[in-house]
């Protein structure tokens, strides 16, 4: 039987995929392999063979797409109820490589004259699984700009839960579902960017609850882990099973956009669903 | 009650062969049951059950995920894994209980949603995703029971209801003993200790507020009367609410979390 729903891809290739890239100037794409001088990469970060993103922090991300942002929550941090060493240790150790509180940042952005909730998820902060405080502060975005009839736009980026807060990580899928529901409701716009990786109960909650659904090249999207899919059917899934790519031929993606064209594909979308339609 | 049982234990009585299936559980709670198919896109799985029944006086749509009952039920139906067409069933049985001003009742046994190749092409998490976004909404009362396994979000799926219960010998988290052990220790074996840790027995869900009512376990017609008569009291309480109230007592409920 099935271990895991939320498990990740391998943590090999996780490891292998971010953290471990050398900072040399030499850099290998972990999707199609090809080696390139590291200047290649770009502003952008992406590979200038076959498109794929490397992976990004959150604060990076926000620069790329927005020309201004204000954070909110800030210090919402996972509640005193878990207290495990090992756990303690390990959000200890992501907030201090990404100078986050959690998994995603959060705030109203502006670019151009558009003004938006962003939030961006952070593969960097234990695989940007999905705990209590992130749950809360994406919930929270949400009934901000439910109130303030503001868009949301969202980059999605996880492993899935956040196993060390067992059933409560669980029940952040339907907290924010809730949340997002209600945005819907009031007749906002939400665009969801699923990057690389976005699996588990992120996939099967918010990163599929958008209005308009992205995506960058090469990305990895799925449900279950492929791991999990190989021991239960006995067979290997297709190379690309998971990729963007895939998901687009089956009908779940709206779009692919290259990483350079995200900014300016956003803000017309943004621009679209404001009243008047094209108005700058 | 039984909380002499382990952690452990109770997961093995949740997986136990003869704990009653959903299709008997349904047989014995309406009066009348009509099964219906199919999710009007690409297929109809086996292991959703949905349809019509009589509670009582009153016409009630039933979705549940039901395990097999022998070796070729069990893999027709994926031991109770949904795929995605299953999802899809359900949630269209469900917003036609909206419309009709009808109320659902979910039963749940399932070890989670199919892991799958189609599955993955089918769009598993976006059906999932689909049943939490509308389900959450839904104008009718909404009653969840978890009477087996509720394995992760293929449980929840169905399991966002007003209310959730859990029969006494069933279990709710957020992936297998086995595969906690596995992820954090690398030793399935000592899923014993993971299912202590994990907090997965209807006592500790229930401190935790997680679920609101543990049921006693239905093994004969008198405990299977007690559980029909919670259900049709529950229903009638809350369907005694005004719509608005309804809403606001279920986003309460899973705003808390
Ligand atoms: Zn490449």
């Amino acid at each position: 039987m099935p271990l895991s729903k939320f498990t990740a891809p391998t943590s090999k290739e996780i490891s292998f995929r971010m953290d471990k890239i050398p900072d040399h100037i030499w850099r290998q794409c972990p999707i199609c392999h090809q080696s390139f001088y590291e200047k290649k990469l770009g502003q952008a970060g992406v590979c200038p063979e076959c498109g794929y993103g490397f992976r990004l922090g959150a604060q990076k991300r926000v620069e790329q797409v927005a020309d201004q942002f204000k954070p909110i929550d800030v210090d919402l941090k996972a509640p005193a109820q878990f207290q495990d060493a090992k756990y303690l240790a390990k959000l200890a150790k992501a907030r201090q490589v990404t100078e986050l509180n959690e998994s995603v940042l959060t705030g109203i952005a502006r670019t151009g004259k558009q003004c938006f909730g962003l939030g961006v998820m952070d593969s960097r902060f234990i695989m940007g699984s999905l705990g209590s405080a992130t749950g809360e502060k994406i919930t929270r975005l949400f009934e901000k700009c439910t109130q303030e009839k503001l868009p949301v736009i969202l980059f999605t980026a996880s492993g899935g839960a956040r196993m060390q807060e067992g059933i409560h990580s669980l029940m952040q899928m339907a907290k924010i579902s809730q949340a997002v529901a209600e945005h819907s409701v009031a007749g906002l716009l939400y665009v969801a960017v699923l990057t690389d990786p976005t699996t588990g109960g992120v996939t099967a909650s918010y990163a599929m609850q958008a209005d308009i659904i992205l995506s960058e090249p090469r990305t990895l999207i799925g449900f279950a882990g492929r791991r999990v899919i190989e021991q239960t059917i006995h067979q290997k899934p297709p190379v690309d099973f998971q990729r963007a790519e895939t998901l687009l031929k089956h009908g779940f993606l709206d779009a692919i956009v290259p990483r350079a064209e995200l900014k300016t594909t956003l803000a017309k979308l943004l621009r679209w669903h404001q009243k008047g339609g094209q108005a700058e | 009650m039984s909380s002499s049982l382990t952690a452990y234990e109770r997961v093995l009585a949740a997986r136990k062969a003869s704990k009653i299936s959903i299709q008997t559980l349904i047989n014995g709670l309406c009066d009348d049951f009509m099964a219906f198919h199919g999710d009007r896109a690409a297929g109809d799985d086996p292991a959703v059950i949905g349809g019509i029944g009589l509670l009582g006086e009153q016409p009630v749509t039933v979705v549940g995920i039901q395990k097999g009952d022998d070796l070729a039920e069990n893999n027709a139906r994926h031991f109770g894994c949904a795929e995605p067409e299953g999802y899809r069933k359900a949630l269209r049985l469900m917003t036609q209980a909206e419309k009709f001003q009808r109320p659902i009742v979910a039963l749940i046994n399932t070890p989670g949603a199919f892991p799958g190749v189609d599955a993955e092409y089918h769009g598993q998490g976006s059906a999932i995703a689909q049943c939490l976004l509308t389900g959450l909404k839904l104008k009718v009362p909404y009653i969840s029971v978890i009477v087996g396994e509720g394995g992760s979000g293929g449980a929840l799926a169905l399991a966002v209801g007003d209310t959730v219960w859990m029969f006494e010998n069933s279990v709710y988290s957020i992936l297998s003993p086995e595969g906690y052990a596995t992820i954090l220790w690398k030793d399935s074996r000592k899923a014993p200790e993971a299912a202590e840790q994990m907090g997965l027995t209807p006592e500790a869900l229930k401190a935790a507020g997680i679920i609101d009512r543990i049921i006693p376990e239905v093994i004969d017609a008198a405990s299977l009367a007690s559980f029909k008569q919670a259900l049709c009291q529950k229903l009638q309480q809350l369907q005694a609410q005004s719509v608005p109230e309804l809403l606001s007592e279920r986003r309460a409920r899973y705003r808390q979390f």
